[in-house]
């Protein structure tokens, strides 16, 4: 006889074999970041020997690394709050009133984040060109709403519809303005889902390489452009380049960090 | 939506979502149709050729090739992520102090760049250099992803494992979190085996997470590009060259605009088109259900 309820307290053994494929792949790049280019060459071990910082001192040390670094928090933080500024109407009129063509717009919301980065290289980089924006960081923030946006409004959506409507009625009763109802009552109640939606935004537009590369050259280039630049240059940095990995990893375990407690009921909340 | 009041007000607070997505959307889709229908010499020289590369390309065997090995990995990915995906989430602990600690784990990488995840796994599975390629050798395996087209495979499906199967298990997960206890007990109650409660409890709550962690992987798998570029580049040979590698080496290494943006109109109606069928079927059943 199973007993589901208490049975799930306790993590079933085969979490820790997913855990260990997880984090193999994980402590193989802090390993190599952690040795010297000859060691990570010469010989095979499975512990760092003498384990040095220097790869890490490279990168906080040249400009083209640290400006890198830079630039890329820069375009994510501009898309993340460009598409919750734009997704907030905009669930909130999806989750609220019916209107003409909503649900035809919704899927040609969707359709966006369907579109293969690829089939508008061309095309975009000649866009941002024309409008003189291209090589900054606000041509790759407005490029990657593209697919930000459609997926913010999506969870967005699933939150606020998961507001009782009493909420807005009862605002209004009370007779405060529309203005007030939205900033003061209606968004700490949903913040649970502004914090997932942040981390999806954040999520997808950091860890994007193909229009961020496209519309990038020198002034703007971020951070995951100048890494393949140098395994394609060099070849061989692997130290550096691990270390750049391990460094990219970081701001997302700071934005996992500070939104962990509404990952899970967000995830819960939205669109079930 | 479903049951939402009628005002065409409403419209106001949609606007700032349409331009910005139709500024990067709409211009760059009509460019491409614009430049699949002509043949481009340079900017003043054109010709209006119709359809004749949208033929062209669903002639090309390299178009065909690309095409059949993108669902092979689309369909092997998903049919590996989705079931693993949810066990893990059946197998996490709830309510306890460990599983935001598991979730956290769990999320890390989703968080990491394409193209860093692509560098983990050329170095992890190196067979001079990588734990995985080292470890594989020393069993006695012959293990070289730059060299075999069936290593290369398995590397790259290794990694997108790795990848996104947290996507599934933590979209799963908060289905599962989601199921009241009630709902549990009934079962226990009626001496229902795990895999009973499974297939009568779990499964049909899971039903609307489950179809957004299907319908993501399935977009995002069909426009996979980074991770084998960085990894394989295509390779050995063309083994592991996916639509979006090969579109790109023909828009940008060739620079064939004409076949290229016929070829992009076609993969992108390709993608809307599975999702919408997929979309469409979910619903049908639940209305049926």
């Amino acid at each position: 006889m199973v007993d589901p309820v208490d049975d799930r307290r306790k993590a079933h053994w085969s979490l820790y074999v997913y855990c260990v494929y997880l984090l193999l792949p994980l402590y193989w790049l802090v390993g190599m970041a952690l040795k010297t280019n000859q060691d990570i060459v010469g010989k095979f071990e499975v512990v760092p020997g003498n384990p040095t910082l220097a790869n890490f001192a490279e990168i906080f040390t040249n400009p083209v690394w640290y400006q890198a670094f830079g630039n890329s928090l820069t375009y994510v933080t501009i898309n993340t709050i460009l598409s919750v500024a734009v997704a907030l109407p905009a669930a909130y009129a999806f989750s609220r009133y019916r209107f003409l063509g909503d649900r035809q717009l919704f899927f040609w919301l969707l359709t966006n984040r369907m579109a293969p980065p690829a089939v508008f290289l061309l095309p975009f980089f000649q866009l941002y060109s024309a409008v003189g924006l291209f090589d900054t960081s606000i041509a790759v923030a407005v490029a990657h709403c593209l697919f930000t946006v459609p997926l913010a409004v999506w969870i967005l959506e699933g939150f606020m519809s998961s507001v009782p409507r009493e909420l807005d009625e009862m605002a209004q009763v009370d007779g405060h303005s529309f203005g007030y109802f939205f900033f003061r009552l209606f968004i700490p109640v949903i913040r649970g889902g502004i914090g997932v939606t942040v981390f999806f935004c954040f999520m997808f537009s950091w860890v994007e390489l193909l229009i961020a590369r496209t519309l990038t050259a020198s002034e703007a280039k971020p951070i995951v452009v100048v890494m393949t630049r140098t395994v394609s240059a060099s070849g061989l940095d692997w130290g550096v380049l691990a270390a750049a990995g391990v460094l990219t990893i970081v701001p997302g375990l700071a934005v996992v960090w500070f939104v962990r407690r509404h990952l899970v009921r967000g995830f819960a909340m939205g669109r079930v | 939506m479903i049951k939402g009041v009628s005002n065409n007000r409403a419209w106001l607070a949609v606007v700032p979502v349409v331009l910005v997505v139709a500024f990067s959307a709409v211009v760059p889709l009509m460019t491409v149709v614009n430049y699949s229908v002509q043949d481009i010499f340079d900017v003043d020289t054109r010709l209006f050729v119709g359809l004749d590369w949208y033929r062209e390309t669903l002639r090309d065997p390299r178009f065909i090739d690309a095409l059949l090995r993108q669902v092979t990995f689309s369909a092997t990915v998903l049919v590996i992520e989705v079931p693993l995906g949810i066990w893990i989430a059946r197998a996490l602990p709830r309510d306890s102090r460990a599983t935001s600690a598991f979730l956290i784990l769990l999320a890390i990488p989703l968080l990491i760049p394409w193209n860093v995840v692509g560098t983990i796994w050329q170095i992890f599975a190196r067979p001079d250099i990588g734990l995985l390629g080292v470890s594989v050798a020393a069993l006695g395996i012959s293990f070289n992803y730059t060299g075999s087209s069936v290593d290369a495979w398995i590397t790259l499906i290794l990694m997108d494992i790795w990848h996104w199967t947290s996507l599934v298990a933590l979209l799963a997960f908060a289905g599962l979190a989601s199921i009241p206890s009630p709902c549990y007990q009934a079962a226990m109650l009626d001496g229902a085996s795990t895999w009973q409660v499974f297939r009568y409890v779990e499964l049909p709550r899971l039903k609307s997470v489950l179809t957004i962690a299907v319908l993501l992987r399935v977009m995002d798998s069909l426009m996979i590009y980074t991770e084998p570029f960085v990894l394989t580049g295509g390779g050995p040979g063309n083994s592991t060259t996916f639509l979006s590698q090969y579109l790109t080496s023909m828009a940008v290494g060739q620079f064939d605009l004409g076949p290229a943006a016929a070829f992009s109109v076609l993969y992108f109606l390709l993608i809307v088109l599975l999702c919408w069928l997929f979309y469409t079927s979910v619903m049908r059943s639940e209305a049926d259900g």
